[in-house]
């Protein structure tokens, strides 16, 4: 080996992907093998948006938009919550009730009991945490399969709801609060969203030059400069365009810079930390992970405690939207459209693969469905039937490109 | 080599050893030892008590009487972690690797370099660093598991077991479900590591392999020392101990497949 000769590329069967052709190549090489990142997404995004403005021209004005994340950020919550099950090859289907429950304590404790709405909220937290502890251990101390405990808890938290909310049924929420203007009325000002939506571009210069730096130093092959510069600059102007665009109308929700805030730090959380790292192993190969050391009934009882606190989040935010906690809260198509927007974002059912990312992704995807058949006036048995036709889809997606990765050698 | 080596550091010594489960008698009062920089092979048909002697060197079983020995103290293993902190890795036959994570991932799985923010370089590094001095053929540390093939499959689970740099390596039936140029790039991983410095345990059915990088080949019989061997012991020897005959199956086979020769070379 010369001195140059980096320690990655030694291997003469290794293709060297420079410069913006080999990321291409690497991508179309990358797609054609099963692992199709969020291709299906922008592509769902793209026919979704094209086929309900020419049905109803309102979808894509920016009011519409706007609207729409703010309906995104409260399932978005939830389902970025059961990434970490779906991780762990688990499930929880008790998300829905279990956001029903938050905001029926935040319900009670703020407008019945008079709490102030902050400690209401860490109450109807830490119930959620409670709750994913209880799963876990089901799990954990009798092997009791997630798919049945959930199910037996989702019944279960939809008793506490109901039992919760009593005789009145609904709990109207204050609308002069700071929380139900930051679910219903907040916009970022226009420089302000500007100028976070540089943000993102900016830090993968920083950070993707700092890694070229020490990569370089480590003797390691770096990803070439012009790579780096193309993600940052064109994600920059989607973004810049996105933002112009809403600001047009009501302007960008706080609530959903909020909850995009969230995911970047899972998604820290799931790709650059231990923890992160084990929810990964646990999911491919429990046993492996548990000989390497890694305490696997620990691990299980984080992920459910973090999905049911996120579900609990997604509960207030809901709750905040509607400025109300209501028997209906969390009930119907919340629990589907949570897991259908992280399957739909790209992690997988089957455990071991996906990101936080795809909880964005994902609820775009059903939000804008969901929006868009609104906006046609349809009746909600037409919608559950086609929404559940796009949870269908979106799985067999999933299956056939988990048996394409598998026979291309791919996990 | 000359038969057993005594010139280099013991490192482990068994004396008497054995195991019951119940009523019977898995093992029954096994002698081993193990030196630094030697390939000690562990051979013997099913139900010889192999796996049991490598569950109780790897804290998964606990002996039932005997000495355990290690770095010329009295041990006890008495869970995998322990067994871990004395300096002694088992690589089982199924490798236990994560196939949705990469080469990096699966090596330091369990013990990353800075767990609230993962140096992801310093790791690769290290990966290519021990995958070099292996001489190991990776073609890329950052490719999942599952593009990998059996041999270099278990080449990571070798170099993985490296890692926390033990005296020790144990290996169940590492050539088991390998083709033969699989099988002679694993046998020269072995002959590496053993250069290295590290001592060796093999644990195979594959009489051409044991024979090819043991320094000394132990056989048990029905949880039984039956003999230790040098490599240049011949396959008859080798039978007869495992089997406990000289007049066995394998030789009558072998010596049926002789004559079979003869009688063709005269025919034609």
């Amino acid at each position: 080996m010369t001195d140059t000769q980096k320690f990655d590329r030694a291997d003469t069967r290794v293709r060297e992907d420079e410069g913006l052709a080999g990321a291409a190549r690497a991508f179309f090489d990358r797609v054609r093998s099963g692992d199709l990142g969020m291709l299906p997404v922008i592509l769902g995004l793209f026919v979704i948006a094209v086929v309900f403005t020419s049905l109803n021209p309102v979808f894509m004005r920016p009011q519409n938009l706007t609207n729409l994340l703010f309906d995104a950020a409260a399932v978005g919550l939830i389902s970025l919550g059961v990434i970490f099950c779906l991780m762990l090859g688990e499930i929880d289907l008790s998300i829905g009730s279990m956001s029903g429950v938050a905001s029926a304590i935040l319900g009670v404790l703020w407008v019945n009991v008079g709490v102030p709405w902050p400690l209401a909220i860490l109450a109807a937290l830490a119930a959620g945490a409670i709750t994913g502890a209880i799963y876990a251990s089901l799990l954990n101390r009798f092997g009791m399969p997630s798919f049945v405990s959930t199910l037996a808890g989702l019944l279960a938290l939809l008793g506490l709801q109901l039992y919760l909310l009593g005789n009145s049924g609904s709990i109207n929420l204050p609308f002069q609060s700071f929380l139900i203007r930051f679910g219903q009325i907040l916009v970022m000002p226009g420089w302000l969203s500007y100028l976070l939506a540089v943000v993102p571009g900016a830090v993968i210069l920083v950070f993707g030059a700092q890694n070229r730096r020490e990569r370089a130093a480590a003797n390691l092959s770096a990803p070439s400069s012009s790579v780096v510069i193309a993600k940052a600059v064109s994600l920059t102007a989607v973004l810049l365009i996105a933002v112009w665009y809403l600001n047009l109308g009501r302007g960008v929700p706080y609530m959903f810079v909020f909850f995009v805030l969230i995911i970047a730090g899972m998604e820290y959380v799931l790709t650059r930390t231990k923890f992160g790292r084990s929810i990964f192993a646990v999911g491919g190969n429990r046993e492996a992970a548990r000989r390497a050391g890694i305490k696997v009934e620990r691990i299980r009882i984080y992920a459910f405690m973090i999905c049911s606190t996120f579900a609990a989040a997604g509960g207030i935010l809901a709750a905040s939207r509607l400025a109300s906690a209501s028997r209906q809260a969390g009930t119907g198509d919340v629990n589907l459209n949570a897991i259908a927007a992280a399957v739909i974002g790209g992690t997988s059912l089957f455990g071991g693969r996906g990101s936080a990312w795809s909880a964005v992704l994902g609820v775009l995807v059903i939000q804008s469905i969901s929006n868009g058949l609104t906006l046609l006036n349809l009746s909600s048995s037409l919608r559950y039937m086609i929404l559940g036709a796009v949870l269908a889809l979106a799985v067999i997606v999933d299956s056939l490109a988990r048996q394409s990765r598998a026979s291309h050698g791919r996990a | 080599m000359d038969g057993p080596s005594t010139d280099k550091e013991l490192i482990l010594k068994l004396s008497g050893v054995s195991k019951q489960f119940g009523a019977v008698t898995a093992l029954d009062g096994i002698d081993m030892e193990v030196h630094k920089g030697e390939v000690v092979a562990l051979v013997g048909d099913n139900g010889a008590g192999k796996s049991t002697l490598v569950k109780i060197l790897a804290g998964v079983h606990a002996k039932t009487s005997g000495t355990v020995e290690f770095g010329g103290k009295e041990v006890e293993i008495g869970t995998p972690g322990r067994a871990l902190e004395l300096g002694i890795a088992t690589v089982f036959q199924d490798l236990a690797l994560c196939e949705n994570l990469d080469v990096v991932a699966n090596l330091f799985l369990g013990q990353e370099v800075n767990p609230w923010r993962l140096s992801e370089i310093e790791m690769e590094v290290r990966a290519w660093k021990l995958l070099g001095e292996l001489a190991a053929r990776i073609p890329s540390v950052r490719e999942p598991i599952a593009s990998l093939s059996g041999g270099q499959r278990q080449t990571v689970a070798i170099a993985r077991s490296l890692l926390l740099d033990p005296e020790i390596i144990m290996l169940d039936e590492p050539t088991a479900a390998l083709g033969v140029a699989q099988t002679a790039e694993v046998l020269n991983l072995i002959e590496r590591v053993r250069d290295r410095g590290h001592g060796v345990i093999l644990i195979s059915h594959n009489m051409e392999d044991v024979r090819a990088v043991a320094d000394r080949i132990v056989v048990l019989r029905l949880g039984r020392n039956n003999g230790t061997f040098g490599p240049d012991a011949t396959q008859e020897e080798l039978v007869s101990a495992i089997t406990g005959a000289t007049d066995n199956s394998v030789s009558r086979r072998a010596a049926k497949r002789r004559g079979d020769t003869v009688e063709e070379g005269a025919g034609s």
